[in-house]
């Protein structure tokens, strides 16, 4: 007594267990990356230089900060929320930084303490949003408000980083052949973007995380840890915030309450570039990588031009990231 | 003493017991000083009509709720769940009314999540696809554990909601209305499962609006009426007519007396055609078909699950495009782009899936049917408010809503009455040709003959219906002409005088073709 189980439209019926059939969910991550090699393409014909290892080593340079930041917002994006308190968490961050340092604190302690502020702020943002059941985009507005505000406290003025530590760290390369080489910050977000992928696809917290994107009521009723998950991923986005402080302080080498005016957006560009459904339940944190790593080529396209303003950076965001949502829609329509 | 004694055996103690539970929503006494046992090694039915409380009973032991009094036992120890984790932790193991699962995962992921085989911390997903496919395939479906859940229709998304449940050993399982969307055999396969389980000692509580189900399974049943307890049964002890009585709580003339309300075929249709279909079809959905449908007239589609009954339907809504054929409304042609172009022609279609693209939940039930009435009224032209209202209240005392409130919100409606708001969401605008793919699903009995009385009645004032229906019972009592269908093709087109061994034995056949396609 066998159910004939329907197959579906257009799809082999065939049951294997040992594989999955899901290459559908993957084209948008393969679109970002095919963009990124056309991008790249357009700048080797354009422009001498472009094609050489110092300018693929230097996207990751100038962006490690964002692609922490990217990777935050994944995880919260995932499960249909929004994060829009991590801009001002990472000036936050550069301000208390840079005032421990000024005021002596030993480098470690520093770290310490910026690491456990970013995720306390996230906590308190993710308590909220499940207990009290309003929308992140309103809590993550006030946080957003709150760090900006208490970077002011903190000092008005820009304060630079002269501890040796910081200083060392910061402009310390790594050589990774004879003329490429890295930062500190680069292994430091990479290895970021390598436990995230751990995390998000390949344990239960990840998964559930999916899950409350998909249906949260469901997730619920499943059993599914969904307090834990709803609350921990802006953990995880407060504290993928303070690091990414961290790394645009050594980046800036030093800490101001007007840093990083509009990184939310430029996180959440690269997380929906990179095909992770605002609506939540789909992504992958590699597509937030190649993600950032558009919006990095086009900025250094654009720097390469030379004559058109940096504005022209936000023009193009602004028109991938419509041109991808719009990309999105008709994809998801086709499916049944 | 005696009597003590003589009752003692029979008697085991419940593994879950509740006492004086009471549910209270805003405005709504949902539950009301019930009390509820449940025994190892028995199947319980939890009996009751549209709205009595049987979903709040589960959820308020399950821990989604909060009883406002009442105690509740496990294991004669008192629990208070804080929600369905700490319920299942506690080896209770539910399938909640509605198909419960995330559509964007795998069916694999939702069989299995929150307890995968993990391999140094990570689930290993290999083994979690293969361990699903073991549990399908124990439920006799084999579909690819690796497909993502919102790619298969709804019962088989109810089975692998159930595959959830059964997979883990849990003392209790509660299925609430787990067959509203199976056909025979899923139920026979389900049912097989449940004894299994039963015999092996699980307590499990079972609902249904279908009698049949019910005494078939179950060897205890509680009836519950407008959220009080009205008595506990042993099933062999309870005919019928009395259980239909006691969950209405009106005497009955007789079971005889339900059936003759329902609705039947009228004498005879109009041969003015509504709808014409010439070699409709669409590639890997339903083979080209042709139908005409004419006014006035009830045209059944009988098939079993997967058969491309539902598919059928979609094609003719334009909910899926056809890519061969030829579709005229009234003579005229009728360019199937979408929806909006069937609705514009008079078409309506109430879907299966009242979850996914049914009721607005957080509106009213006033609001739901005027969006529908302006939607097809087009939203240049407001309609009186009086009018609104007269419509609204009309529709609501037609299905027996309830509560009969225009202004409760349809989310927090019973699943239902939630159905019946989806109804008159179609029936208020009025179309010319209504398909109802599954209407009466968990729907009770005594509604259920009101919807067919009302699809009688309608038919009778001139609307053309398409009636889908896995009982077939129901579909040749209504109709005047049944498509059958098999394997995504129209194989017979049988008239009025067909009964259901009639269709059974076309659906049953395997590769001779029956005579009556010719029709
Ligand atoms: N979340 C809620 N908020 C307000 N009222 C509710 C809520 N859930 C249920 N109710 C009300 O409680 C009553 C009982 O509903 P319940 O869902 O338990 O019925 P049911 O017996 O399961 O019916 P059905 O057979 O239609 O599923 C109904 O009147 C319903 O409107
Ligand atoms: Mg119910």
């Amino acid at each position: 007594m066998t159910t004939s189980a329907t197959p579906v439209k257009g799809k082999s019926p065939l049951a294997l267990p040992g594989r999955r059939s899901v290459p559908g969910r993957v084209v948008p991550v393969i679109a970002t990356f095919v963009l990124f090699v056309l991008l790249f393409g357009v700048g080797t014909a354009r422009y001498d230089g472009f094609l050489s290892g110092q300018v693929v080593a230097n996207l990751f340079i100038d962006n490690a900060f964002l692609i922490v930041l990217a990777v935050g917002m994944t995880f919260v994006i995932v499960t249909g929320g929004i994060d829009l308190s991590v801009g001002a968490v990472v000036a936050l961050s550069t301000m208390v930084a840079a005032a421990g340092l000024q005021a002596g604190l030993p480098a470690p302690l520093v770290v310490l303490l910026v690491l456990a502020m970013g995720s306390t702020l996230g906590l308190l943002m993710g308590l909220v949003i499940h207990y009290f059941e309003i929308q992140p985009f309103i809590v993550t507005l006030a946080g957003m408000f709150l760090a900006r505000g208490l970077c002011f406290v903190v000092g008005v003025e820009s304060i630079s980083i002269k501890d040796p530590t910081f200083r060392t760290f910061a402009t310390a390369a790594i050589p990774l052949s004879g003329t490429v080489s890295i930062t500190w910050s680069v292994v430091i977000a990479l290895a970021i973007v390598a436990v995230a992928v751990w995390v998000l696809h390949r344990t239960r917290f990840g998964r559930t995380a999916y899950a409350v994107g998909g249906n949260e009521n469901s997730a619920m009723l499943m059993g599914l840890p969904v307090a834990r998950v709803k609350v921990g991923v802006y953990v995880i986005s407060g504290l993928c915030s303070a690091i990414a402080g961290l790394l645009f302080s050594l980046y800036m080498l030093s800490g101001y309450g007007l840093h990083a005016v509009g990184m939310e957006l430029d996180a959440i560009a690269a997380v929906v570039i990179g095909g992770t459904l605002l609506s939540g339940g789909a992504g992958y944190v590699l597509g937030s990588l190649l993600g950032v790593l558009v919006l990095g080529v086009i900025q250094t396209l654009i720097s390469f031009q030379g004559t058109l303003s940096s504005w022209w950076t936000k023009i193009a965001i602004g028109t991938l990231l419509l041109l991808f949502i719009v990309m999105q829609r008709v994809f998801m329509r086709r499916q049944p | 003493m005696s009597v003590d004694a003589k009752q003692a055996p029979a008697e085991p103690t419940p593994l879950v017991r509740m006492r004086g539970i009471s549910v209270e929503f805003p405005g709504v006494k949902a539950l009301q000083e019930v009390d509820f046992r449940l025994f190892p090694g028995e199947v319980h039915a939890l009996m009751g009509e549209n709205g009595a409380g049987k979903s709040t009973l589960i959820k308020a032991l399950t821990g989604v709720y909060t009883p406002a009094a009442g105690v509740t036992t496990l294991d004669g120890r008192e629990v208070s769940f804080s929600g369905p984790a700490e319920a299942q932790a506690a080896g209770i193991s539910t399938v909640y009314q509605e198909v419960n699962l995330c559509p964007n995962l795998t069916v694999a992921e939702n069989i299995l999540l929150g307890r995968e085989p993990r391999r140094f911390g990570a689930v290993d997903g290999r083994a979690t696809r293969a361990r699903a496919a073991e549990l399908l395939a124990d439920m006799g479906l084999h579909i690819d554990p690796g497909s993502v859940l919102a790619e298969h229709p709804i019962a088989v998304q109810q089975l692998v909601a159930i595959a959830r449940a059964v997979a883990v050993d849990a003392k209790v399982l509660i299925l609430d209305e787990p067959t509203s969307s199976l056909d025979q055999d899923e139920v026979a396969e389900l049912f097989r499962i449940m004894r299994h389980l039963r015999d092996r000692g699980v307590a499990i509580l079972f609902v249904s609006h279908f009698l049949e189900q019910v005494y078939e399974i179950s060897d205890r049943m509680t009836v519950l009426r407008n959220g009080r307890l009205v008595g506990e049964h042993r099933t062999s002890e309870l005919s019928r007519l009395d259980l239909v009585s006691l969950m209405i709580g009106r005497e009955l003339g007789a079971l005889a007396e339900v059936e003759r309300l329902a609705g039947q075929a009228g004498e005879e249709a109009s041969t003015v055609p509504v709808l014409e279909a010439r070699g409709v079809g669409r590639k890997g959905s339903v083979a080209p078909f042709d139908l005409r449908i004419n006014r006035g007239e009830v045209v059944g589609l009988a098939g079993l699950l997967g058969s491309g009954r539902t598919e059928l339907a979609r094609l003719l809504f334009g909910a899926d495009r056809p890519d061969s054929g030829q579709v005229t409304v009234d003579g005229r042609a009728l360019h199937l782009r979408g929806p909006r172009a069937a609705i514009a022609a008079g078409i309506a279609f109430c879907s299966e899936d009242r979850k996914g693209e049914g009721v607005v939940a957080d509106l009213s039930i006033r609001d739901n049917l005027i969006l529908a009435m302006q939607a097809a009224n087009g939203w240049a032209r407001p309609i009186p408010r009086r009018v609104k209202d007269q419509l609204v209240e009309k529709w609501i005392k037609a299905l027996d809503i309830r509560p009969a409130n225009p202004d409760a919100l349809v989310g927090k409606l019973s699943g239902g009455n939630q159905q019946k708001v989806l109804l008159a969401r179609w029936l208020v605008t009025e179309p010319k040709l209504l398909i109802l793919d599954e209407p009466t699903r968990g729907i009770d009995i005594g509604a259920k003959t009101q919807i067919q009385k009302l699809v009688a009645e309608l038919a009778q004032e001139g609307m053309a219906v398409v009636y889908i229906s896995a009982e077939l019972e129901e579909v040749v009592r209504l109709s005047h002409r049944v498509v059958v269908m098999k394997d995504r093709a129209k194989v017979a087109e049988l008239d009025q005088n067909a009964t259901v061994d009639d269709i059974m034995r076309l659906i049953a056949h395997v590769d001779e073709r029956p005579e009556a396609v010719a029709a």
